[in-house]
């Protein structure tokens, strides 16, 4: 391990992230709500505090092992996540305790989007645009961000995305060089947000609210400027644009890239994955808007309507609603949790456990059933035309098992604070998915969960969004054996 | 530049290393075998592709169509040579293809690869094989070098040479040089001690142990030689272990005027060499069969090369070899760091194939005129021979004496080719238009200063 290494890019990262505590100043100065102060103060602090761990350092170049990409991307998500927090917590309005202030970082950074604010439309804008601009940052990923900008990571920067994002896939370069596709996936990703944003315009929000929203629908976290989320707006084209580039923003990044490369919509429809993401939304939508019809809840207009937003909302991930849902009957709140398990496709800004996952769980499934049917046979597990290399395999289930285990673990953990089953189960299914919406007594907020549940919470989010590995790796003892 | 590189063998896998710890290059590699590309893919920046290297296809989404490099190293001749013609006439046209063509029955033919209907587009034919035996039969036209480099068609020589006690100058300071080498001269380019460079100046002392790096005229060459070490005496007898490729051509290329002996382990290719050579004694058996080595003279043989297939195996036969009294012994090893390890103590001279190819595919990598460039110590060092550009007054080199150029560190000029005359760098030699300098970098990564020294305002003098 190179510690030394480490420290020096953990110190250039917070020097750098402390940048971003001065675009909420010119928030705060511009629309006068006198509330810039904490973000100075924040911006300072993380200033010298990343010069203080970088300056001793600040010789040691050295290239990073895989094992030391582990250290540095867990390290990140928790440093930044601690850093965010900062000017939350120097803020008096609202007057956060430092586990609500985490909470509230973490759940922006790692795009849930669970909050433990109420009475959000009270808040000074310099803090609500903070916590849609966290959210934006986390959208694709901090270390991709942090790899298209500090070239000097080299190698070392392969080895932070790879362990950013295990993917089950083959890991797609888009360029051959790793800084150029970092930058590739950021542009896509700033695209998408600059076009949502115009979107939200032209459908009647306020430039402020466009922008913020834009966010966190492109990021799919979910943050809101208002309690009652897009609900707030009660406008059909609204719902229509975040719709849209919620879909987009839990579509496979390097896809995106590819079909603007070759000019080809078609090239979505070709790729497996998409073409599963998108029967499972399509899926969503009929089964919720049925289901709502039969039970007579809307008229069957409003229940389509209302259907098809909640269905992309929760199927990426996202967690924006118009309805409070928990309300819906029978098992439609639970199939709508369930969904976002799934969520959308890997190398997106989604969480859950990605349908590629799934997809190859189900065909792994399939393949048994064809086996015992012809038990000679030698039947290759296939992703469109593709045959899967073994391994992929065995890591899709391995990351099965330790997901479901570790849920299991944090659920129990939850009710022994004394959480009721619904909301323990639906609080960390929302967080470990990135989602943001529970059931019970988590359905809007997070508020009245103890200090300890919240912190559990903290960690289902960060394990969610890094998807397990990257910290279970950090926490082995032989991952520190030399 | 953006590079394009088939094939993730030996060769492959050094010419991707090589490139893309360059900054300024974009490197895909395309192989068949995906468990080399993950491999390959974990420890560099780079892109892999798997796929065969003739498929349109397979090229295309290699980004074949906007590269500058193209580079075919697999193991087929014919693969590459297809290869580079496909990447022809689909896509770039103006791309440099690079193919490794390994018979020499295709390069005999100008007409597929040179002339002006070529039935090939393959702008520059490389074969690893040829340049190895080229660089041993170097080695041991002069006895005692560790390296011998070309520079402008062979008239400039770049040598390495281990300073022993009884060389002249061994002992004294280098501005004794001169007066040692009566009425001809040289430049020391580079002095390693103990691993280290250190800057040659007039009053730096060679001591014994020394590894020196001096550039001369080819007919001064064993003149400057005899300054560092005592005269050894040209090579009589040698033995090749291993008949394959390298092994072959090395026996064809010196039985004329040597005494060669060449061992190989099967006995059918033992017989179909024995045919093709005619003053070779072909030996079947194995070159570390200490009986065989005794039998043969091993202890009277002037130089013993290993340049088997399997390295470890060309590391034993040369240390038993050396044990048994071999004068000298040199091993093809692959590894670097094996070479390094071998290099210092139990074997005289390694030999790296992949070292002595990258050369010739850096030269086409480099921006402005770069016509030939060696990679030296394992890729830390480098020469270079390039071309000056431009006008009087226009840039920082021409018109300039050498001591005015502002080089960077590490940096010295060793030699200008100018028209048929060679001249040695001195602080006061006047560089001129069309010149060819002879750079020595003891650290590869000042190669972009130098690089934008020379460059004129971007133009294409290839």
């Amino acid at each position: 391990m190179n510690f030394l290494t480490v420290q020096r890019i953990l110190g250039l990262l917070l020097m750098v992230f402390s940048v971003t505590m001065l675009p909420p100043i010119g928030v705060a100065l511009y629309f006068q709500d006198g509330h810039w102060q904490p973000f100075l103060d924040a911006f300072a602090t993380l200033l010298i505090l990343g010069a203080i761990v970088w300056f001793p350092a600040r010789k040691c170049v050295r290239e990073l092992r895989l094992r030391d990409g582990f250290l540095v991307v867990s390290l990140f998500w928790i440093v930044l996540s601690l850093a965010g927090a900062v000017p939350l917590w120097l803020s008096d309005r609202p007057d956060l305790t430092v586990t609500d202030a985490v909470f509230e970082a973490v759940s922006g950074f790692t795009t849930t989007g669970a909050t433990v604010i109420v009475g959000i439309d009270d808040l000074p804008v310099s803090i609500l645009y903070f916590r849609q601009q966290i959210q934006w940052l986390g959208g694709i990923g901090i270390v991709v961000l942090a790899v298209a900008l500090l070239p000097m990571l080299g190698v070392g920067g392969m080895q932070l995305l790879k362990a950013e994002s295990p993917r089950p896939a083959k890991d797609v370069r888009l360029t051959p060089r790793i800084t150029e596709t970092a930058k590739a996936l950021w542009a896509i990703y700033l695209a998408l947000t600059v076009l949502c944003a115009g979107g939200y315009w032209l459908a009647g929000m306020t430039p402020f609210d466009a922008i913020a929203h834009a966010f966190t629908t492109v990021s799919t976290g979910g943050h809101s400027t208002h309690d009652a989320s897009m609900g707030y707006f009660d406008n059909v084209a609204v719902e229509i644009v975040a719709s849209l580039f919620m879909f987009l923003g839990s579509v496979n990044f390097a896809l995106h890239y590819f079909v603007l490369r070759h000019r080809r919509v078609t090239d979505y429809f070709s790729d497996p994955e998409f073409r599963a993401f998108f029967m499972l939304v399509v899926m969503l939508m009929v089964v919720t808007s049925g289901m709502l019809i039969v039970n007579n809840i809307y008229n069957p207009d409003v229940a389509i309507r209302t259907a098809v937003f909640q269905a992309i909302s929760t199927q990426t991930g996202t967690g924006f609603f118009t309805t409070d849902y928990s309300l819906w009957p029978g098992a439609l709140p639970v199939i709508l949790l369930l969904a976002t398990f799934i969520s959308g496709s890997a190398g997106s800004t989604s969480g859950g456990m990605k349908v590629i996952r799934w997809l190859l769980i189900w065909k792994q499934g399939l393949r048994e059933v064809q086996r015992l049917i012809h038990p000679s046979a030698e039947i290759p597990v296939r992703i469109g035309s593709k045959p899967v290399d073994w391994r992929i395999i065995d890591s899709v289930w391995g990351f099965f098992a330790a997901y479901i285990i570790l849920f299991g673990v944090l659920m129990v953990a939850m009710m022994l604070t004394g959480a009721d089953q619904v909301t323990a189960f639906s609080a960390i299914a929302a967080c470990m998915t990135n989602y943001g919406i529970g059931l019970g007594e988590v359905a809007s907020n997070f508020t009245s969960l103890s200090d300890f549940a919240k912190w559990l919470c903290v960690v289902a989010m960060l394990l969610g969004r890094l998807e397990i590995f990257p910290l279970l790796v950090i926490a082995t003892p032989s991952f520190w054996r030399r | 530049m953006k590079i394009i590189i088939l094939g993730a063998g030996q060769v492959g896998r050094t010419a991707a290393y090589h490139l893309a710890r360059e900054a300024a290059n974009e490197v895909t590699v395309v192989d068949v075998n995906d468990e080399l590309l993950r491999d390959l893919q974990d420890r560099l920046d780079i892109r892999t592709l798997v796929g065969s290297g003739t498929q349109p296809s397979v090229l295309e989404a290699a980004g074949a169509r906007d590269a500058d490099i193209f580079i075919a190293l697999t193991n087929s001749d014919e693969v590459n040579m297809v290869a580079c013609q496909i990447a022809w006439s689909l896509f770039n046209k103006d791309a440099t293809r690079i193919a490794r063509i390994r018979s020499a029955d295709f390069t005999k033919h100008s007409k597929l690869f040179s002339s002006e209907d070529r039935a090939f587009a393959v702008d520059v034919p490389i074969s690893p094989e040829q340049l190895v035996t080229d660089h041993v039969v170097q080695l041991i036209n002069y006895p005692g070098a560790l390296q011998v480099l070309d520079f402008a068609d062979g008239r400039v020589r770049l040598v390495g040479v281990k300073a022993t006690k009884g060389g002249a100058l061994v002992g004294q300071q280098l501005k004794q040089l001169p007066t040692h080498i009566e009425g001809r001269d040289a430049r020391v380019a580079a002095i390693y001690r103990g691993g280290h460079s250190i800057k040659p100046e007039g009053e730096t002392v060679i001591e014994a142990g020394d590894e020196v790096f001096f550039i001369a005229a080819r007919q001064d060459i064993r003149m400057v030689m005899n300054e560092m070490k005592r005269v050894e005496d040209p090579v009589r007898r040698i033995v090749i272990a291993g008949g394959g490729n390298i092994g072959f051509r090395l026996a064809q290329h010196l039985e004329e005027e040597h005494q060669v002996k060449l061992i190989e382990r099967d006995p059918r290719r033992a017989r179909k060499v024995s045919e093709q050579l005619s003053n070779t004694i072909v030996l079947s058996g194995d070159a570390a069969d200490e009986e065989l080595l005794l039998e043969e003279n091993i202890d009277s043989a002037d130089v013993f090369v290993a340049v088997t297939n399997a390295e470890e195996a060309n590391i034993l036969s040369a240390m038993l070899a050396k044990r048994l009294g071999c004068h000298k012994v040199m091993a093809l090893i692959n590894r670097p760091a094996y070479a390094e390890l071998m290099q210092s103590g139990s074997i005289d001279i390694a030999l790296s194939p992949q070292q002595v190819t990258i050369g010739s595919l850096l030269a086409h990598v480099r921006r402005g005129d770069v016509v030939r460039v060696h990679s030296l110590r394992r890729g830390a060092a480098e020469a270079l021979e390039v071309i000056v550009h431009g006008v009087q007054g226009e840039g920082r080199v021409i018109g300039r004496k050498v001591e005015n150029i502002p080089l960077p560190e590490g940096t010295t000029i060793g030699a200008i080719a100018r028209g048929d005359q060679v001249l040695i760098a001195h602080h006061d030699t006047m560089i001129q238009r069309d010149d060819h300098v002879i750079l020595f970098l003891t650290d590869r990564r000042h190669v972009e200063a130098v690089e934008r020294l020379f460059d004129v305002p971007r133009r294409h003098a290839r």
